[in-house]
Order: structure tokens, then C-alpha cells, then sequence
């Protein structure tokens, strides 16, 4: 997986972990870094009680569909996302798990794997509820897909003035994953 | 230009329609339209506009109705059931020649059906829905960029043509978040409504909003009067956006969500070196009749692609007028065609060599 490539990104987990706020930092790092992008959740009774998903397209040419059938990146914080969507990866894609909510181990051989415990991470770091954010540290080191200006910028723009302390939090964890890559 | 900013369909919509005069809303909730409603509930309010959530999409169409027949811009929202529901409305508007703008969120259907996008009320929103002679303008848009400057556009041509105006967007446009740029905010100057029932103050005879005719040589007339008007709309708005078809011996039709897919499945076909193009309508009805017969000059066939079981192939056929086959592909009930799959359709018209 080149970082040259388009990026047609799936996350997906439960409600409530984030899914959509990382996808929305992916989304406005694209934006600034001046790529073509889009971001669409899943909605409806997917989202209810069971698990939430997020396709989100970064691309140097205009979005045919936004919808992401098989993605070259997929990031999963929990096991029904992971058995879902690894069979539609891409040859050559890049899957991140959170380990720390997954124990299985994939067995497909022609992907990239990273297993990051990152909600084990937060914890015992002080960033409860920030496993989605070190999990996007981790997906930009493996791909650095803009600049750390342009990243940096799509943080501050998907936390709310009123929530101004988070970011040094969200920029924490970022740098976390990032360091998770050994 | 202003700066870009992320937002979903169904808010960006709404803002839109703010900045392009709109101070009533009559809504319901229904999904994948809330949003727009929930943004117009947050925002009229700062603007000196009303939020109304009625006790139901026909109250909420009615509202429109009044609202617009005082001459101020009115609109409303919903999705597919939602709209069947108001349908009996938006004949009562058209009957009054009163402009008004209606938003479809698609989802599939029939009846209840589920809450994935469709594009199965393309019928119901070009060929009536309610009863009578009568049409609404409709805008498709394909975009998130495109339901912010087709909100104005419906509202600019609803007052221009005295009659409604429809944006049938879809689940996916309503839900997904692109880069988008909003107008600048600023007073609109909105057109005068003479017509207006908005109070006489002894100064004028005052004005009617009626759909009630009795006499059947007068009613004749009043819908002859606004076909005259119709014409005139289909001679002169027709609007389609034409992707790579000057060339084209196979040509794509469609809009809204399915036109982005067909256009990747045009894009990878090209890398081939096969002549295929998209004619995108960006006017529903009036139908783009004139790009397509254009293309049918040179084209060895069309083929509709769509998010129902094959509606507008229909406006297709009639505009080709049996000069060449025109095929059709779809997925329904919510299920979103893949550039793949459009492509595999796109092979086997060509004869494909794979």
C-alpha cells in the first residue's frame, strides 16, 4: 500500500468510540492538504445498538462514489467490524486493529496488519475514550497522507472552541500511535 | 471565494436555502432528512425566520401553501413516505400557481420501505404524485456543493414560473459530508409578488390563492394558460451536464447519486479506450431532451443507470424516440450500484472482449 494511492478508508467499531470523529479529522486533513474527499456514515438500524461505520474517500481526483465497497484501508475497534469488512480489503491494503478489543488474529497473508491496543493505550495514559484518535496516529505514520500542519489543522477544526482543552489531548494521542510503530 | 468547509448534504441544504431568502420551514422528521430539519430548527431563529415542526407532513405542506400564497419563500422536507404524504399539498400549491420549494431525501420504497438512498420516487416527482395537470420543476442535484446552489435556483424559478419546485436529492447526498463553499451571506433581493395575498391595506382589489374552479371552461383555460407556461420552461430550462460524449458511441444517463458511479465506470472505461460518456440531467423536468437527442446523433446506444427499477429510462426512450436501443441498469430498496457493476453492463452492451 502506497500513500501515493487514493485512499478509500472504511472505520468501523461500536457507537460511542469515535468512529465518526476520526473520520471527520481524516476528512478535514484532506481537505487542507487541498485533496478531493468525502465522508459518509452509516446510518439507520446499522448504528443502533450494533456497529458504526464510516467510509471515507481522500483522492487526488473528484469522488465517484463516497460509498466504500472495498477499502485499502480498514480500521476496526471491534470484532463484528473486523469480520465484516476483512474480506472486502484490498490486495496490498493496510487493516489496523485495536488488539486490546480484538483477540482474533487475521489470517489473511496479502494485507498489512497492525494490531495497536489502543484502547488499552488511552487508559492507562489518561486518554480514556481517545483510542479512535491514536488509532488515526498509527493509520498516518503507516500513511502519511498530508502534511503534520494540514493534520494538525484537521484536529482543531473537528474540536469544537468549547472543547478547546481536548486538543491537546487529541493531539497526544495522535502522537501516541504514531509511536506505536516500532 | 469563501473558504471550504465540511458539511452533510441535508445541512448544507438548509443553509443554502437561508441564504437564499427562505425564513419558513414546515417540517417532520423522517430519515435521512432530519438533519435538515434539525439545522432549520437551530438556525431560523437567529435569522428572524420561523422553524415549525407540524403534526404531520400534510399539515407542513399546507403551511407552505400559506405561506407562500403571502408571497414569502416557504419550504419544506421529508423523505419518500413523507412526501406521498404531502403530495396532496403540492397538487393544492400547483393548482394555486404558487411557488413553493419541496426537498426529497430519497429512500426506498414502496409504502414504508427502508431508510437506504433510492431513486425511486423519480416518477412520483416528475409525472405528478398528486392529482391533475400540473408539474413541478425538478432539480437533481449530484453533489453536496450542488444542493447548496440548486436550493437558490429552485427558489429563484419557482417565483419566476409562479409553481413548485422539487430538489430530489437522496439518502447518500443528504448523509455524506463533502468539501462545500456557501454563498456569501448578504440581504438577496427577492423578486416582487404583486399576487401576494399579504394584506391590501384599502389600497388595491384584493387578491385571490384559489385551486377551486368550478365552471369547466374556466378550469380548461387556467391549465391551458399554465401549460403555455410549461412549454416555455421545457424550450428554455432545460439543464444536463455532458461528460465525455462528443465522441460517445455508448451513452450513460444518469443523475444524482448513480451519476458519480457512472462516472468512475465511464472514467475506467475511457482507460480502455472505449467511447463512452455520461449525459447527467441536472433538470429532471423539465427533462434534458435536447442534450440527449444531440448525443443520439452519433451514439450506437444509450443506458439509463439508476437507483430503481427503472424510471427515468422512460424520459430516455421518449427523447432517443426509438433511434437507437436504450438499455437500462439498476440496484433498488436502497442497494447503491457499484462502478463495477456498471461497468460489467457498460461490456456487455459494447460486446465486451474480456
Amino acid at each position: 500500500m502506497s500513500v501515493e494511492k487514493d485512499l478509500n478508508i472504511v472505520l468501523a467499531g461500536f457507537g460511542g468510540q469515535g468512529i465518526l470523529f476520526a473520520g471527520k479529522v481524516l476528512a478535514y486533513a484532506g481537505l487542507q492538504e487541498g485533496k478531493e474527499i468525502s465522508w459518509l456514515p452509516s446510518y439507520g438500524p446499522e448504528m443502533r445498538g450494533g456497529t458504526a461505520n464510516c467510509s471515507i474517500c481522500i483522492s487526488k481526483e473528484p469522488i465517484g462514489s463516497p460509498l466504500v465497497v472495498t477499502p485499502n484501508v480498514l480500521v476496526a475497534m471491534n470484532l463484528p467490524s473486523l469480520d465484516k469488512f476483512i474480506d472486502a480489503v484490498e490486495p496490498d491494503g493496510l487493516v489496523l486493529v485495536d488488539s486490546s478489543l480484538i483477540d482474533k488474529k487475521v489470517t489473511r497473508t496479502d494485507v498489512k496488519v497492525c494490531y495497536v491496543p489502543a484502547t488499552r493505550m488511552a487508559e492507562d495514559n489518561g486518554l480514556k475514550g481517545l483510542a479512535n484518535i491514536i488509532l488515526m496516529g498509527r493509520l498516518y505514520e503507516e500513511l502519511p497522507f498530508c502534511s503534520e500542519k494540514n493534520l494538525d489543522a484537521g484536529l482543531q477544526k473537528c474540536i469544537p472552541a468549547r472543547k478547546a482543552d481536548m486538543l491537546e489531548k487529541n493531539r497526544q494521542a495522535f502522537e501516541l500511535g504514531r509511536a506505536s510503530k516500532e | 471565494m469563501p473558504e471550504k468547509v465540511l458539511m452533510k448534504g441535508n445541512e448544507a441544504l438548509a443553509e443554502a436555502a437561508i441564504q437564499a431568502g427562505c425564513r419558513h420551514f414546515f417540517g417532520y422528521p423522517i430519515t435521512p432528512q432530519t438533519e435538515l430539519a434539525a439545522y432549520m430548527s437551530k438556525r431560523m431563529p437567529k435569522v428572524g425566520g420561523t422553524y415549525l415542526q407540524a403534526e404531520s407532513e400534510v399539515a407542513a405542506i399546507n403551511m407552505v401553501l400559506g405561506a407562500s400564497a403571502a408571497g414569502i419563500r416557504a419550504m419544506t422536507s421529508s423523505s419518500s413516505p413523507g412526501v406521498s404524504l404531502k403530495s396532496e399539498g403540492i397538487s393544492y400549491i400547483a393548482g394555486s400557481d404558487l411557488p413553493a420549494v419541496i426537498i426529497n431525501v430519497q429512500r426506498g420504497g414502496p409504502g414504508l420501505g427502508g431508510i437506504q438512498p433510492a431513486q425511486s420516487d423519480y416518477w412520483q416527482a416528475t409525472k405528478g404524485g398528486g392529482h391533475g395537470d400540473y408539474h413541478l420543476l425538478v432539480l437533481a442535484p449530484s453533489t453536496v456543493q450542488e444542493m447548496v446552489d440548486l436550493v437558490s435556483d429552485a427558489f429563484d424559478l419557482g417565483d419566476k414560473y409562479r409553481m413548485p419546485a422539487m430538489i430530489l436529492a437522496d439518502g447518500m447526498l443528504g448523509q455524506m459530508m463533502e468539501p462545500v463553499a456557501l454563498p456569501e451571506a448578504g440581504e438577496k433581493k427577492l423578486p416582487e409578488k404583486p399576487w401576494a395575498a399579504c394584506g391590501h391595506q384599502g389600497k388595491r382589489e384584493h387578491n385571490i390563492i384559489n385551486s377551486l374552479y368550478l365552471q369547466p371552461q374556466t378550469l380548461e383555460q387556467k391549465i391551458r394558460d399554465r401549460y403555455e407556461r410549461y412549454h416555455l420552461i421545457e424550450e428554455n430550462e432545460q439543464r444536463a451536464e455532458c461528460y465525455q460524449t462528443e465522441d460517445a458511441e455508448l451513452v450513460l444517463v444518469a443523475y444524482g447519486a448513480s451519476s458519480r458511479i457512472a462516472r468512475s465506470a465511464v472514467n475506467k472505461v475511457r482507460e480502455m479506450g472505449k467511447k463512452v460518456g455520461l449525459i447527467r440531467p441536472i433538470t429532471l423536468w423539465p427533462f434534458p431532451t435536447k442534450a440527449i437527442q444531440k448525443a443520439a446523433k452519433n451514439a450506437k446506444a444509450f443506458l439509463a443507470v439508476e437507483m430503481s427499477m427503472g424510471q427515468m429510462v422512460d424520459d430516455v426512450k421518449l427523447a432517443v424516440q426509438c433511434q437507437v436501443p436504450v438499455h437500462f441498469y439498476g440496484r433498488t430498496g436502497g442497494m447503491i450500484p457499484t462502478p463495477g457493476e456498471v461497468l460489467g453492463e457498460i461490456e456487455k452492451i459494447l460486446g465486451g472482449d474480456r
